[in-house]
């Protein structure tokens, strides 16, 4: 996303990023980043909690309007309402994507070769 | 307080993303053109959204056969979409989040509620969403999906867009 971000700010198109992995886009030098301590895959708030997704929303286009210097990041303070275990748990996929599928079987192989080598 | 960026992420996969030093990147900056009140804001996600009826969802089965590849293309998402027309194609997060609420992705309902009070000059009719999961360096974004986009952008005349990574 940092990649967008970047190329559609340099066609001259003002961008803000939501992320819940602000450290990310300062380190790619974003323009605007609105960062948002809530799991993966919810950028906006929780489902059906319009008032927390305004809040973001919110955020977001203050951002076009009181940034003034490349790189302003506002971290917002609102707090996931579910505990981090519930969480983290809701945010992952239902079965392992294949590249995690694909590395663990490289860890079990290599592993099964140290084995035999030992 | 500063978000903690790594709070939801597994253990395991920290490494990966913790910056080894600088990036290399030089600041990027496009100032507002006119007021905010003015100003039409499109929103792009990267959560994998389709309309199921009239898109083709992307492309998960090659991403199975070839696990270092992500499907690069995007697909225009209306603003007024209604939740029973979006499906989720992204096997890196829980799909199910966007197919209850469109929102925690998009956030169109909040956007319309700032237009309506004025925030915001509007939400544009056009909104775009993209796979967030990309092969390393992401040439096809840079070259084919990035410069698509702006070209819709510039022809919706759309003044500003908020990212929003899945």
């Amino acid at each position: 996303m940092p990649v967008l971000a970047r190329l559609i700010e340099n066609a001259g198109i003002p961008t803000v990023i939501v992320t819940p992995m602000p450290d990310l886009a300062s380190h790619v030098r974003l323009s605007r980043i609105v960062g948002v301590e809530f799991p993966f895959a919810q950028a906006f708030g929780m489902v059906g909690d319009l008032e927390m997704q305004r809040e973001v929303a919110l955020a977001a286009v203050g951002l076009l309007a009181e940034a003034t210097e490349p790189e302003t990041r506002n971290d917002l303070s609102i707090e996931w309402p579910l505990d981090t275990r519930s969480a983290y748990r809701a945010w992952q996929p239902a079965e392992v994507s294949p590249i995690v599928a694909a590395n663990l079987a490289q860890m079990r192989k290599a592993r099964g070769a140290e084995t035999k080598s030992d | 307080m500063p978000v903690d960026s790594y709070k939801f992420l597994p253990k395991s996969f920290r490494a990966a993303f913790q910056p080894a030093g600088p990036s290399g990147e030089e600041p990027v900056w496009a100032a507002l053109a006119k007021p905010l009140s003015e100003a039409k804001v499109a929103v792009l996600s990267s959560a994998g959204v389709f309309l199921k009826d009239s898109q083709s969802s992307f492309d998960l089965d090659r991403e199975r056969r070839e696990p270092t590849w992500g499907d690069p293309g995007w697909r225009a998402i209306p603003r007024d979409v209604s939740q029973d027309q979006v499906d989720v194609a992204h096997l890196h997060i829980n799909p199910e989040h966007a197919r209850e609420d469109v929102g925690v992705a998009f956030g169109f309902a909040a956007f319309m509620a700032l237009e309506n009070e004025g925030v915001i000059g509007k939400l544009a009719d056009e909104n775009y969403s993209v796979m967030g999961y990309q092969e390393r360096g992401c040439a096809a974004w840079r070259n084919e999906t990035g410069p698509e986009i702006v070209n819709r952008l510039r022809h919706e005349a759309v003044d500003a867009i908020i990212l929003a990574p899945a």
